[in-house]
């Protein structure tokens, strides 16, 4: 009898002790990703998910006591494909958060879905202007955590004044990025006394430029290109063998580490600019090409780098939440507030919630680089401007009036 | 004047290029009358194999037989065993080629991976040629000499030889080829095995001048189509006109009227379709 | 009567559908929506190759016709919805006859392979429209609509639209029911049969032919304002050529020339397309090799199975 009450005791302390001494279940945070893992875009999308794994993998998964889910789905950089996955994504798998996308066309039609279903749209990639502009107020759950096709493209005019040209030709892909990115150098470059004398628009996809080349003025100081995808390896070569000898500079994504290992030297001492070069010489850049390079197998590109910074301000939410999730609203709120040190400098989002980092011009140069012991090309960086945001040093409110960068916007009034 | 020359002898190159690919695909058409929708995917495997063959031994030589016999070997194979147990049944038939073309698209991708590559042409050919002030990439000028061979080439075999004359009878009356003793279901191995060769072909060719990516297979596919329906399948003159036409159409179109660069390959075609339903020097 | 039986299976699994369908899950639900209207599209394919012996590479612009009319209307004149919705649905059926009236000029002039070779043609300039009138229809941004009408129901609700779909492929499948058991219908089969016989018997092929066209071109309109509601957006990747192939591929994974076959070939890739996707890396293999062992081993497609079995020697019951 007496035996059994004190068994029961024993038990019932037992119990409780467990009670109090277990630790609470890490909550699970699931995450969408929506890439383009089939078609022309697939290499952008693997870079994007080994970014983001590769931090994962750094912080064994415990986000301040979060577990974070990573449910992946293929776009094929196609809207409407897009569009379903994110439902199945937000209805059937019940993500918190969808994140991802390329291409702008993308960004545009996952934002909505966004608002409709309540859920967080993280946007490491998608660059069109408008998602945090002028069509910011549609999507109060987007977030942007790369930047604005225009961004880059502002400090960029300033610095080719710098450099004395003063006639420039454009040749872009005929798509919004394209428009987007001509449009902010040539606001930049025009108001510094600069004029954008032609511009040339190939279509997106083209790959032989034989019909365009020729066509590119002459009495041009240099030439400014966007290309992306495969165009950005065929442009520079054919360029080159057509006989130019004029400088040649451009938007980030002609030059980037996800295609330049595969250019050859006719793009040496190409300039161009956007928020990250692995050439970056800072120690944090360093450890970060060397650790990347050791599980990839190759130089992360700005694509790896933006999703490994998104994990980074994700765990520094999940750090102010306790590790908890707080809530749609909520995790908006507090990711707008985070400031982090990134791979790619000091990053914060302004009240937009777009970022404002340093933009760097970089310089297509030949040499050996981070303990590397075969020369390669590397994007040296050769200026930085620090904290640029998505609206230049134009207010807000007066950026905001202008109409969104388009084929005709600015016009080309020096066009002749 | 200078401008001029330039965009004939761009679009004259490309013409050349459309020529490797489109002749297989006219030929292909002529034989068996079926349209192979996994041509594109020959030219994407064919830039693939080649890519392999020259990291593996770093010649770019040996790269193009090598390219274009082995994935000639696939179109035989796809031939002999799937193909030929349609029997004449042309509808079918493309839409098998389809189903194919989405495997090899799958394959491509899983073997080598979804990065934009290139292929490094030798040295030699890459010099640019100036004449007269113009500049002439010497890649292009090789791309034109390869294709006006190998069109010689099929041209006198055509002309000049047995097999020729059976691959032309068959062409055009494909019962009466049989009735006189030509083995037509050879001719058809032989044909598509060879249309692959040259598409192939074209890919590892053209691999050094458009790059080899994911989705690339799709891409070109249309143009081939457009070089085929203009001039008109079955035809190999055909196939030579209308890769001519197309290379400069699109050339000129797209230099002096970007705006409606996409109309200026399709619209054509589907007037000279509704004109002359077999194309320009097509067969029935 | 063998039909009999035939029309009272479909009958069942629509009704089977219809009641099952809301509780399947807030996404399934939506695929079933996707698949229905993709199967509009693909039952006004068949009109023309299951039953006219026309093979058109060239459907997703009427379907592409359809659904940028209803964007435009709903973004740049705030028309459409609410009752107007139904206004939408009648010009979008115009729209999409229309344009098939145009292209049927250039089109009927050819058959086989040609045809093929032309409406491929003709669906890649409507893409290329798509792509190039930046300013009508946003280019390769596309154009968002606002939300889907409200009228007595508010269709932004899931479930009420899915029955919205429903309806219209139920009337859709009565219609073209209608159309291919009457005398035009059957005049088609003939033609795809022996036209040179139908035409020395006296019948007009080239208009038999060019209304099919027509025809199948108004559903494919229809189908486009569906589609454009069911996506929330509209994108040139609606109309890209690989949606008329996959039309394709739907008829003749169900069985052309059975009508309802198309509708099941539509959800059978879809599935393929969008399910199996989401399990496995590989689906491109299965998707590849299922096509590819129907077109070889099915040639009646998935409806012809049944008879298939039978005729193996597997038949159970009544003859």
């Amino acid at each position: 009898m007496i035996a059994k009450s004190s068994a029961m005791a024993a038990a019932g302390v037992a119990i409780a002790i467990g009670l109090v001494g277990m630790p609470g279940a890490a909550e699970e945070i699931r995450i969408g990703f929506i890439a383009p893992i089939t078609g022309p875009f697939a290499q952008a999308g693997k870079d994007m998910v080994n970014g983001w794994e590769m931090y994962t993998d750094e912080v064994k998964n415990d986000f301040a006591g979060a577990t974070i889910k990573f449910i992946l789905e293929d776009d094929q950089a196609k809207p409407p494909v897009g569009v379903l996955k994110a439902e199945k994504l937000i209805r059937q798998d019940k993500v918190h958060i969808i994140m991802g996308g390329v291409l702008a066309s993308t960004g545009y039609a996952l934002a909505p879905v966004s608002t409709r279903e309540k859920t967080v749209y993280i946007a490491p990639v998608t660059a069109a202007d408008d998602l945090t502009q002028r069509e910011a107020d549609k999507y109060p759950y987007f977030v942007r955590t790369g930047w604005t096709s225009s961004q880059p493209t502002h400090p960029f005019g300033e610095w080719a004044c710098e450099q004395g040209y003063k006639r420039i030709v454009a040749i872009a892909a005929d798509y919004a990025f394209g428009y987007e990115t001509v449009g902010g150098f040539q606001r930049t470059f025009e108001e510094c006394g600069g004029k954008i004398i032609q511009k040339i628009w190939p279509p997106l996809g083209t790959i032989d430029f034989g019909p365009f080349i020729p066509t590119v003025k002459q009495d041009a100081d240099a030439i400014f290109t966007l290309m992306v995808g495969p165009m950005s390896l065929q442009f520079p070569k054919q360029l080159a063998a057509a006989g130019n000898t004029k400088p040649v500079i451009g938007g980030g994504t002609s030059y980037d580490e996800f295609t330049l290992p595969s250019m050859g030297d006719e793009v040496i001492g190409h300039v161009s600019v956007l928020q990250y070069s692995a050439a970056l010489d800072t120690p944090k850049n360093a450890a970060f090409v060397s650790k990347y390079r050791e599980k990839y197998g190759k130089v992360p590109s700005y694509f790896s780098e933006t999703t490994y910074t998104t994990g980074l301000m994700v765990h520094e939410v999940m750090k102010q939440s306790g590790g908890k999730w707080p809530g749609a609203e909520e995790f908006v709120k507090l990711i707008s507030r985070v400031k982090v040190d990134a791979v790619r400098g000091p990053l914060s989002l302004d009240d937009m919630r777009n970022p404002v980092q340093n933009i760097y011009v970089k310089k297509v140069e030949r040499k050996k680089m981070f303990g590397y012991d075969k020369e390669e090309l590397w994007n040296t960086v050769i200026k930085t401007y620090p904290s640029v945001s998505q609206f230049w040093k134009f207010g807000k409110a007066e950026f905001l009036k202008q109409p969104v960068y388009s084929r005709n916007f600015p016009p080309c009034q020096y066009c002749e | 004047m200078r401008f001029w020359l330039i965009q004939t002898f761009n679009g004259i190159s490309y013409g050349a290029l459309l020529f490797l690919l489109g002749s297989g695909l006219s030929l292909i058409f002529g034989v068996m009358r079926i349209v192979n929708l996994a041509h594109g995917s020959y030219f994407l495997l064919g830039g693939y194999v080649a890519l392999s063959v020259i990291l593996a031994t770093g010649s770019w030589v040996l790269a193009i037989p090598a390219a274009a016999l082995s994935i000639a070997l696939i179109g035989l194979l796809m031939e002999r065993i799937f193909l030929r147990r349609l029997g004449f049944d042309p509808l079918r038939q493309v839409l098998l080629t389809v189903g194919f073309a989405f495997l090899f698209q799958q394959a491509a991708l899983d073997i080598w991976g979804g990065d934009n590559k290139d292929i490094i042409a030798p040295a030699s050919l890459t010099q640019t040629a100036v004449i007269g002030g113009v500049y002439l990439p010497g890649y292009r000028i090789f791309m034109i000499a390869v294709a006006s061979a190998i069109g010689l080439v099929l041209f006198l075999v055509m002309e000049n030889t047995r097999l020729g004359a059976a691959v032309r009878a068959t062409v055009d009356d494909a019962q009466m080829a049989r009735g006189v003793g030509i083995d037509t279901s050879r001719i058809s191995m032989f044909i598509f095995a060879l249309g692959a060769c040259l598409a192939a072909l074209g890919g590892v060719i053209g691999g050094a001048f458009l790059g080899i990516y994911p989705g690339l297979d799709f891409q070109i596919l249309p143009i081939a189509f457009a070089v085929v329906i203009i001039g008109g399948m079955g035809s190999l003159a055909g196939a030579a006109i209308g890769s001519l036409l197309v290379g400069i159409a699109d050339n000129f179109g797209k230099a002096l009227f970007p705006e409606v660069s996409y109309f200026t390959l399709y619209a054509p075609m589907a007037l000279i379709l509704a004109v002359r339903p077999t194309g320009l020097f097509g067969r029935e | 009567m063998a039909s009999h039986n035939k029309e009272l299976a479909v009958a069942g699994g629509l009704l089977a559908l219809g009641l099952i369908a809301p509780f399947t899950g807030s996404f399934i639900i939506l695929l079933i929506t996707r698949g229905l209207i993709l199967a509009i599209l693909a039952m006004s394919l068949d009109i023309l190759l299951g039953y006219t012996g026309l093979p058109s590479l060239g459907q997703a612009a009427y379907l592409g016709m359809g659904a940028y009319l209803t964007a435009i209307l709903a973004t740049r004149f705030h028309f459409g919805l609410d009752w107007s919705f139904w206004v939408v649905i009648l010009l979008a059926v115009l729209l999409g006859a229309a344009t098939a009236a145009i292209f049927g000029l250039f089109a009927i002039r050819a058959s086989g392979v040609y045809f093929l070779m032309i409406t491929l043609a003709l669906g890649q300039c409507i893409w290329g429209l798509a792509y190039r009138w930046n300013s009508m229809t946003g280019g390769d941004n596309g154009i968002n609509l606002p939300g889907r009408p409200a009228f007595a129901i508010l269709l932004s609700s899931d479930v009420a639209y899915f029955y919205v779909v429903f309806g219209f492929f139920v009337v859709s499948l009565l219609m073209l029911y209608v159309l291919v058991k009457s005398p035009f219908g059957r005049s088609l089969e003939g033609i795809r049969e022996r036209e040179v016989r139908m035409r020395t018997l006296g019948y007009n092929t080239w208009l038999h032919k060019y209304l099919a066209f027509v025809i199948a071109g108004g559903f494919g309109g229809l189908a486009g304002v569906l589609w454009a509601h069911a996506n929330g957006h509209v994108s040139p990747e609606d109309v890209v050529l690989t949606t008329s192939v996959d039309a394709l591929l739907m008829v003749v994974l169900g069985g052309s020339g059975t009508l309802v076959g198309g509708a099941i070939g539509a959800g059978l890739v879809l599935f393929l397309r969008e399910y199996l996707s989401t399990l496995v890396p590989w689906w491109q293999y299965v998707l590849g090799g299922v096509y590819i062992l129907s077109i070889l081993y099915l040639p009646d497609g998935v409806m012809g199975l049944p008879a298939r079995i039978a005729r193996s020697g597997i038949a159970v019951g009544k003859p």
